[in-house]
């Protein structure tokens, strides 16, 4: 039996909309026109436990309305929706206590506390027996390398610091589900690998389910075998990321460095990308034109300096998939 | 059962209690303020006993009482919302609030409850110790706060300022879950403000009002914030009386709860929390 069980889930907002200039402001008074937002229309899936899928999605696809309907802070419209048989809006005290979660925007620590205060307190507030919170505890702070900042308040820690501490927060009464709401956003490059790390291996060493909902595409390459790309609401893709890099291209890329300035150039086969000075970028599909072809009609009109073929970056996948679905908000 | 029903709420009580307390500075400009207004208020009032005509139902010393009384314990009053509940609205930090397993109105209750205690901890006992033996000291003795009438009106008071401390941070609460309806919680304060000064009798002790009104001040909520207590204090209101005064104190307190508890769980169920 899978863990979480979602059938088509929708939620729509009432938005109450203000009226343009003064005149608008004082009609408001009297009656509010209403706009109806559909911020999910519609979404099923489901997870078994030890899962790590990660979510992504442009701005407004509904990613972040998921999640909080998945911890059981907001009600959706219609549908269903299970996580180790309880509802989670319907039973929130007993689901939340089962669940951990980041909203990489936000902090759940108290500003003004040290950090073993924070976690102390959470101890308390999720009934963890002692016996149990310290070797938990213990593990966490030595896992994420946060000792020496567990006596600083909270306000005087850096970002990456501070995300450490969170994550740490949101595992200490050990959920066996982790949500994780953009994470890694505003980190250094350092601090994302190390949180990584973690997070995988709180996956593969302690089984514990993972939802990841990113822009980042590296976190999505470095953690999950299977992907949701949401947009308009709805589910637009569920599968690995390997399975969608095949199927949306086979295309290459050829970056060329020119001995000298050129001029206008075709390259028949190839379509270009971007120039910058005397780099240029093609772009072709090998099963229609191989590379050696394309190299030998460069090299006989041009110096060349360097190149380089590869495979587009996941960005530009997702970028692709997101215009060819018509995902991204006008 | 201690696990379940108290542990949370006592360590939220607990940490908010001990992180107000480091508010030194503050609690010292609200100490000043406090005597400021009362040595007004004092001077006030000893001038309309000196030229009033009629007798007033008590005496100008008790009226004094009355007055430092209520500048020492003006941090239980609910008058306004929760800086730190405001903030978390704005923001839309009240999501963590709700990733919490326990009962968000209890929560903020017990939150409120360390609120009003702290601040006032802070400011009641200086001020205290200042009004009654420091005045009596100095010669001002007509303007100092006497002593409670006897030991059954200390413990009687004592009781009354328990209840006002929880009826407090009922309506603190009702107060901050309102917030969520207006967002900034500014016109909130300005009309409780007003409301809540006067008909808890702080500006002008309610047996002060005209007779026909008495039996209206006494039963409405806000009289059990400050008339209640300190008339018990002076025996005003003593025997049967003080403890019918504190039989209201609590019934309202459990009203205040029953319906913030209800608006809790209604403004819960329509809250979208937007962003992120």
């Amino acid at each position: 039996m899978p863990q979480v069980a979602v059938q088509d889930l929708s939620k729509t907002y009432r938005v109450a909309e203000r009226r343009r200039g003064l005149m608008g402001a004082a009609r408001g008074l009297l009656s509010r026109t209403h706009r109806h937002i559909e911020a999910l229309k519609g979404v099923s899936f489901s997870l078994d436990r030890g899962e790590l899928v990660g979510m992504i999605g442009p701005n407004g696809a509904g990613k972040s309305t998921l999640i909080k309907i998945l911890c059981g802070i907001l009600e959706p419209s219609s549908g269903h929706c299970e996580i180790d048989g309880c509802v989670p809006w319907n039973e929130r005290i007993r689901h939340v206590a089962r669940i951990g979660v980041v909203f990489g925007q936000r902090t759940q620590l108290w500003w003004d506390l040290p950090v073993i205060d924070s976690f102390e307190l959470l101890r308390d507030i999720y009934r963890v027996p002692e016996m149990r919170f310290r070797p938990a505890a213990e593990a966490l702070i030595s896992l994420l390398r946060i000792e020496p900042l567990l006596h600083q308040p909270v306000r005087q820690l850096s970002l990456g610091q501070r995300m450490r501490c969170d994550i740490a927060a949101a595992m200490l009464h050990s959920p066996s589900i982790l949500f994780l709401d953009e994470p890694t956003i505003g980190l250094d490059a350092n601090s994302k690998l190390a949180l990584r790390d973690f997070i995988k291996s709180l996956n593969r060493d302690k089984g514990v389910t993972v939802i990841l909902a990113t822009h980042d595409m590296q976190d999505i390459e470095a953690l999950a075998e299977r992907v949701l790309i949401m947009g308009h609401g709805r589910i637009l893709r569920d599968g690995p990321i390997a399975a969608m890099r095949a199927e949306t291209s086979g295309e290459r890329r050829l970056v060329v460095d020119f001995s000298k300035d050129i001029g206008e150039i075709a390259l028949e086969g190839a379509t270009i990308l971007s120039r910058t000075g005397r780099r240029i970028e093609f772009a072709f599909d090998p099963r229609v034109t191989a590379a050696h072809t394309l190299i030998s009609r460069l090299t006989a009109d041009h110096g060349i300096e360097d190149l380089s073929i590869g495979e587009p970056t996941i960005e530009e996948l997702i970028a692709t998939f997101y215009t060819s679905h018509g995902a991204v908000e006008a | 059962m201690f696990d379940t029903l108290v542990r949370p709420y006592l360590a939220i009580f607990a940490a908010r209690f001990l992180t107000l307390l480091q508010y030194r500075a503050a609690a010292f400009a609200g100490i000043v303020t406090q005597f400021w207004f009362g040595a007004i208020m004092v001077m006030a009032l000893s001038a309309f006993y000196a030229d009033g005509r009629g007798s007033p139902s008590i005496s100008l010393a008790e009226a004094i009482t009355y007055i430092w009384l209520g500048q020492a314990f003006l941090g239980l009053l609910p008058w306004n919302v929760d800086p730190e509940i405001a903030l978390m609205m704005r923001t839309g930090n009240v999501a963590y609030e709700r990733l919490r397993p326990v009962d968000t109105y209890f929560y903020w209750f017990a939150r409120a409850l360390a609120w009003r205690a702290a601040v006032t901890l802070l400011r009641s006992i200086p001020i205290l110790i200042v009004t009654s033996a420091v005045f009596a000291f100095v010669g001002l003795g007509a303007w100092s706060l006497r002593p409670p009438s006897s030991s059954e009106s200390l413990a009687l008071f004592v009781l009354s300022m328990t209840a006002v401390v929880h009826l407090s941070a009922a309506m603190t609460t009702l107060l901050n879950i309102s917030v969520v309806w207006t967002i900034s919680g500014q016109g909130i304060n300005v009309i409780t403000n007003s409301l809540v000064l006067i008909l808890s009798g702080m500006v002008i002790p309610l047996p002060l009002f005209p007779e026909w009104a008495q039996p209206v001040l006494f039963v409405q909520p806000l009289a059990g914030l400050v008339d209640i207590p300190y008339r018990i204090y002076f025996a005003n209101l003593s025997g049967r009386e003080a403890l019918g005064g504190i039989a209201l104190q609590i019934c309202w307190t459990m009203v205040f709860i029953v319906l913030g508890h209800l608006l809790m769980a209604h403004t819960m169920r329509r809250i979208q929390i937007q962003g992120g």
